[in-house]
């Protein structure tokens, strides 16, 4: 066990020393023969398929002219921004959605970030009673569904004239936002050596002091994944952005996409949807790209331990 | 010098009392600074958790009222029902529809985990083996993941168009998006390609935690890759795959992008328990739908509940937790136990 914490330390703090492991055991997986390279290769091609093909299609289809939009060739023929164009033009004004979403998932994402250290520091550093059962109600309270959290507030909010405001949208996200990032920063900062603070003190440092300087540097890679899996849910949120606001101009862009209206009733434009969602998901892909290695740790933190 | 000599004089030895005194007091002083430190985020989750939650409670209690007084005119408030949304839920004239949305939400929720279960950890073998490709296929499996639910609704719908792609490469002239069973398997198919992926991440996770050593020990005894994979691989990854699972059930049951987006409101053969309690606010029906998202709730924390207590799902790393507190005691029976013997 203590190896294993060793391992993830090393993981949170300095990627490249936990890669290494991992090449290590690759090596030794390696010596079999060509047939498990055959499957090994079906195996990821599978895969690699199975997760890409769909978005391939919605990548493709945003580039197709809206004559040729219905056409099912692996490539347009002929390359074309017209739907991108469709997106940001018009009644669709995508643009404004788009800065909606980011504000609302931004806030979201520092208000729970700076709520989740401080509750996360005390679960993970300090000794009190009570401490598993408090997790527990923090983790208990993710599990809400949206809708129990949405149909009351609705009533509150619209009472007190918040419908439309981004505060009606960021308010209800917390629901979600701040035990996530309550769960997975404790994870973070339980995985930091025990006795870094107790060594700043007894060199002269408060306890606010050996928090600010040397924990919450230490911590600062489990911050930064925390921030990225919050921003992410919260961008990706819809059932709240859905209920709260029925104004254009301050929908969130996952409800704006939904809401796309085409040139005529009866066909839904499917190249500005296409053309929006890649909008939408490739930011988060970049994101995705960059830093797969400690989302991972972050999705699979609280599972694996 | 004096104070010294007082000191020794006094019945328990001061020398040590200060030491113990601190050693009691840390605990409580922690204790208020954790309480500190909580208590922002509890004052958030009482307000965006409890508040409504027992709003809801409340509500579900009152029924819209619209209709004629005595002189014609329209009288809209509410009143008091009691249980009585409740029950028209199970036995009135809205029941049919309850039932219907729980029947789907239940059959939604195993189908699309249960499938969800055995390709996540298909996945995780095969990229368990893979070391070479394993960047590229992290960055492939996170980007179902990625896509906003709504989005990949969105997209779905286009591949399931009449005219779209699936139908032609399936050759058939399914009407996927409409309504019927064709529908349903239009949700399974969307949300299992969305959170597959992510359920063979969470057991790749658990069943990089095994040592080699296991396998290579089971080789030499003679165990075929099936056997290594259940008797070795399944029991050690459980914990992981419990975890994943349960996640994903409490996130299927409460399910309402996906099909709100890909099929649309007020469609039979999708209607969630969410999507019923959405459709019902949205017609001011609070009190109906109040009911709803309680019933939904409750249904939740069920199988919450049968998880982490029947099936031993260890969410908050209790188990951990348990084995130190079981150390401790176990060490300071043996420092008692030393203490006694060198009396």
């Amino acid at each position: 066990m203590t190896a294993l914490t060793e391992r993830d330390v090393i993981a949170t703090s300095g990627a490249r020393a936990g890669r290494a492991g991992t090449d290590a055991r690759g090596g030794r997986k390696r010596r079999r023969g060509i047939g498990g390279a055959i499957t090994r290769w079906v195996g990821i091609a599978i895969v690699a398929v199975y997760c890409l093909a769909p978005f391939y299609w919605m990548l493709v289809s945003s580039f197709r002219t809206t004559n040729d939009i219905f056409s099912t060739s692996l490539l347009p023929t002929t390359w074309s921004l017209e739907s991108y164009a469709q997106v940001f033009s018009g009644s669709n004004d995508f643009g404004r959605s788009l800065l909606n979403s980011l504000i609302v998932a931004g806030t979201t994402t520092i208000l729970a970030l700076v709520l989740g250290i401080f509750a996360a520091y005390a679960i993970a550093r300090l000794k009190f009673r009570f401490k598993t059962a408090i997790l527990a109600v923090i983790i208990a309270t993710s599990m809400f569904p949206g809708i129990a959290v949405v149909v009351p507030l609705l009533r509150l909010f619209t009472d007190i004239g918040w419908i439309n405001t981004y505060q009606a949208m960021i308010v209800p996200s917390l629901s979600f936002a701040i035990p996530l990032a309550v769960w997975n920063l404790t994870t973070f900062m339980k995985q930091l050596p025990h006795d870094l603070e107790q060594a700043a003190m007894i060199d002269g440092c408060t306890k606010w002091q050996a928090f600010t300087r040397i924990l919450l540097p230490l911590a600062a890679p489990g911050v930064f994944t925390t921030a990225i899996l919050t921003f992410i849910h919260s961008w990706n949120e819809f059932i709240i952005a859905l209920s709260m606001a029925n104004d254009p101009a301050i929908q969130t862009a996952t409800v704006a996409i939904s809401k796309f209206t085409g040139a005529s009733d009866f066909q839904a434009p499917f190249g500005a949807q296409m053309a929006a969602g890649v909008v939408v998901t490739i930011p988060l892909m970049i994101v995705v790209l960059i830093f797969q290695r400690r989302i991972v740790d972050g999705l699979t933190a609280g599972a694996t331990k | 010098m004096t104070t010294t000599i007082a000191s020794q004089a006094a019945p328990p030895p001061p020398a040590d009392l200060p030491r113990k005194k601190r050693k009691e007091d840390r605990a409580p002083r922690e204790g208020g600074l954790a309480s500190l430190l909580l208590s922002p985020t509890f004052v958030v989750l009482l307000l965006v958790i409890l508040y409504p939650l027992l709003s809801a409670l409340y509500q579900s209690l009152f029924a819209a009222e619209s209709g004629l007084d005595a002189d014609g005119f329209v009288v809209e408030g509410e009143s008091f029902v009691g249980l009585g949304n409740y029950l028209d839920i199970f036995a009135g004239a809205e029941s049919g529809r309850f039932y219907n949305a729980l029947w789907n939400t239940t059959f939604f929720t195993f189908v699309t985990v249960g499938l969800e279960t055995v390709i996540g950890v298909a996945f995780a073998v095969a990229m368990n083996r893979a070391f070479r490709g394993r960047a590229f296929l992290r960055a492939a499996i996170l980007i179902p993941w990625a896509i906003p639910t709504a989005v990949s609704g969105l997209l779905w719908r286009w591949i399931f168009q009449s005219n779209g792609i699936a139908n032609d490469l399936l050759n058939t002239q399914i009407l996927w998006t409409a309504e019927g069973f064709a529908a349903q398997a239009a949700v399974f198919i969307a949300e299992i390609w969305k959170t597959a992926p992510f359920i063979g991440l969470l057991v790749l996770a658990g069943m990089q935690l095994i040592p080699e050593e296991v396998y290579e020990a089971a080789k030499l005894d003679g165990a075929n890759a099936w056997k290594q994979f259940v008797s070795i691989t399944l029991p050690l990854v459980r914990p992981a795959l419990l975890v994943a699972v349960l996640f994903r059930l409490l996130d299927a049951l409460r399910m309402f992008d996906l099909p709100f987006v890909l099929i649309g409101p007020r469609k039979t053969s999708v209607e969630t328990l969410s999507i019923l309690a959405w459709d019902e606010s949205n017609q001011l029906q609070y009190g109906a739908a109040s009911a709803f998202a309680i019933i939904l709730l409750v249904y939740v924390a069920v199988i919450a509940f049968v998880f982490i207590r029947v099936l031993g799902a260890d969410v908050i790393g209790d188990a951990d937790a348990r084995a130190e507190k079981k150390a401790a005691r176990a060490q300071k029976k043996a420092a008692r136990a030393e203490k006694e013997s060198a009396r």
